[in-house]
């Protein structure tokens, strides 16, 4: 009530120094969502400009060499394709499993509540950890060796936590109406979940997989751990193979003393950034199918 | 994607480069398979490059891979028994051999390259052409005093000298620290330290009153933006030079680069031909890299020490 009468009671001047705060903090809000994209969109330039001259298809398919002009991204580019789906194979199902239980399934006492804040720590734990991790339970502990298979479960301990609490969160989202609704027409737990939940959840879930996937292709400390190797002129055989990434050739390339070793990191960076867009894309096509059927 | 590596294997070309490699590695003349497993150092990793790529075209069934884990990470892989060579920029340590011992490693060490470390400052420092030994240690001991030109020689301008160099993980930083300060890792800690040399490289060529020392390679392709400075190691200012660094008297900041050579491993034919391989191209494939060849007389001792080392294991 009282502020219905100092507003009608205010002076012009009054109302129009309210409505300049409105504009000024738009305008900063817009400012900080420039900052991300004018950076990005400077980098982008940057990369390609120095690396689209050394881009086309002999890159993409050549074996690595310590001639610049001779050198090629495939086995890093197979490396980090087969990193990529081991790890989203590895970490998908595990992840939803995980989320679905936390949501739909555990009492809320403390012991789920442990696991929740646990996984919450997880996602900030440095990934050279992870890496460390890795060497000792899977390369060496369970024999594994520095093999792909090596990478991608540590890859996937990695992301997981981010990819747990996304689904949790579209599976929140989910209206409990729906729900309630289901079980009052006598639905059990397991099709409530699999027919209403999971279906309505999936896009939101399939972002956050994407978005962590998208981390997991940039990753490169955890990996040099694990075994990633700097020289490798075969590309992976299976997932017991020793491998290379695309993150681990450029940084090689960028350390090199020869600038023409620059310019192919920037092509290598491309074709980074292409495989980082050709994954989102599949993610939005896969997002899109799930959206309408539901 | 699949074409190249599908392709089928010239048998006569494995055999050529074979003949060519002069040891008598897989003498029974069928094409060699199996793998070669080397890790180490990123200072060595180009020649390890240069020797992996020629060896993988010429006998492309067997499987080189070569990490960069460091020579400490090398040594402690190849010491659980995982690798078959280790490079290193340094030589082991006696901790690192006895950790070899314990895990029943037994090993060769072969010298494979010469590294100048070069000592460089910005172009546009005019009065600095020669450093001895004594006032670099001075320059980079914790209690050297030294915190501008100035107090290096009381001629010099009285400006900040701001300090570049590896970090301290790497085998450049240990053997410079060792070699001038006479301690490994005694360095001071206010440097700007970067494990990508091509920062350094920025780093001296954007200021004025800067010093920094990394490998010559890196000097080499970057001239124009640096200036290389002599040193005095009691014989009178020396550049690195490719004679200075062959002939040894680009001293002390001329190293030797190492590969490790795992006795076990050499009884598999792959890792015999391809040590082998390594020793008589060597003197070919190392100053493409950057790096200083050593003599051909070093080379052949070398495969001597390996020729000893299988025969000592048979």
């Amino acid at each position: 009530m009282s502020a219905g009468d100092w507003l009608t009671g205010s002076d012009a001047a009054f109302d129009r120094r309210r409505k300049l705060k409105g504009a000024v903090f738009a305008g900063a809000c817009g400012a900080a969502t420039l900052v991300g994209v004018v950076s990005l969109g400077v980098l982008l330039v940057d990369v390609i400009i120095d690396g689209i001259a050394s881009l086309d298809w002999r890159f993409v398919t050549a074996l690595p060499s310590r001639f610049p002009e001779r050198a090629g991204i495939k086995v890093a580019l197979a490396g980090s394709v087969w990193i990529l789906v081991l790890t989203a194979l590895i970490s998908f199902p595990l992840s939803v499993a995980a989320a679905i239980y936390l949501e739909e399934y555990a009492n809320r006492g403390w012991v789920s509540k442990t696991i929740q804040t646990n996984i919450a720590n997880l996602a900030g734990v440095p990934s050279i950890v992870y890496g460390i991790l890795g060497l000792a339970l899977f390369v060496r502990g369970l024999g594994l060796g520095r093999s792909v298979l090596s990478g991608a479960l540590t890859l996937s301990l990695l992301i997981m936590p981010v990819i747990i609490i996304a689904a949790q969160e579209a599976i929140r989202a989910v209206p409990p109406t729906i729900r309630e609704a289901a079980y009052g027409l006598g639905a059990t737990r397991w099709q409530v979940v699999s027919r209403q939940v999971l279906p309505m959840a999936l896009p939101g879930i399939l972002t956050g997989t994407i978005l962590a996937l998208s981390r997991a292709v940039g990753e490169t400390a955890p990996l040099i751990m694990v075994g990633a190797v700097g020289f490798i002129a075969f590309t992976p055989e299976g997932p017991m193979s020793p491998f290379t990434v695309l993150p681990l050739q450029i940084y090689q390339w960028v350390s090199r003393p020869q600038d023409e070793f620059r310019a192919i990191a920037a092509a290598g960076i491309i074709v980074l950034l292409l495989l980082l867009l050709s994954m989102n894309a599949v993610a939005i096509v896969l997002r899109n199918r799930y959206s309408s059927k539901t | 994607m699949k074409r190249f590596s599908s392709l089928p294997i010239p048998v006569a070309t494995a055999l050529l480069a074979f003949g060519a490699c002069g040891g008598d590695a897989g003498g029974d003349g069928t094409s060699l398979a199996g793998a070669v497993q080397i890790d180490g150092s990123s200072t060595v990793f180009p020649i390890a490059e240069a020797v992996a790529e020629e060896f993988q075209i010429a006998n492309p069934d067997v499987r080189v891979t070569v990490g960069v884990s460091g020579s400490g990470g090398g040594f402690e892989r190849f010491c659980n028994g995982e690798t078959d060579l280790s490079n290193a920029s340094r030589p082991i340590r006696e901790s690192e051999v006895e950790e070899c011992h314990a895990a029943g490693v037994e090993f060769t060490e072969l010298s494979v390259a010469w590294d100048g470390l070069s000592v460089i400052v910005n172009p546009a420092n005019d009065f600095t052409q020669c450093l001895s030994v004594e006032e670099l240690r001075r320059i980079w001991a914790p209690d050297g005093g030294v915190s501008t030109w100035s107090d290096v020689r009381t001629e010099w301008p009285d400006e900040e000298i701001r300090l570049y160099g590896p970090g301290t993980d790497s085998g450049t930083f240990d053997y410079f620290t060792e070699t001038i300060l006479g301690e490994s890792g005694a360095s001071r800690p206010d440097f700007q330290a970067s494990e990508d040399d091509n920062i350094l490289v920025q780093g001296v060529s954007g200021d004025r009153y800067s010093l920094g020392y990394f490998g010559y390679a890196y000097y080499a392709e970057n001239q124009d933006r640096l200036k290389l400075l002599e040193i005095d190691g009691g014989a009178g200012c020396v550049a690195p030079s490719d004679d200075t660094i062959e002939d040894g008297t680009y001293a002390p900041l001329a190293r030797p680069l190492f590969v490790y050579v795992k006795h076990s491993a050499l009884q598999r034919p792959e890792v015999r031909a391809y040590v082998d391989f390594m020793l008589s191209e060597a003197a070919m494939l190392v100053p493409a890299t950057g790096y200083h060849a050593l003599s051909e007389a070093q080379y052949q001792e070398g495969l001597a020490m390996i020729a000893e080392a299988v025969s000592g294991t048979d």
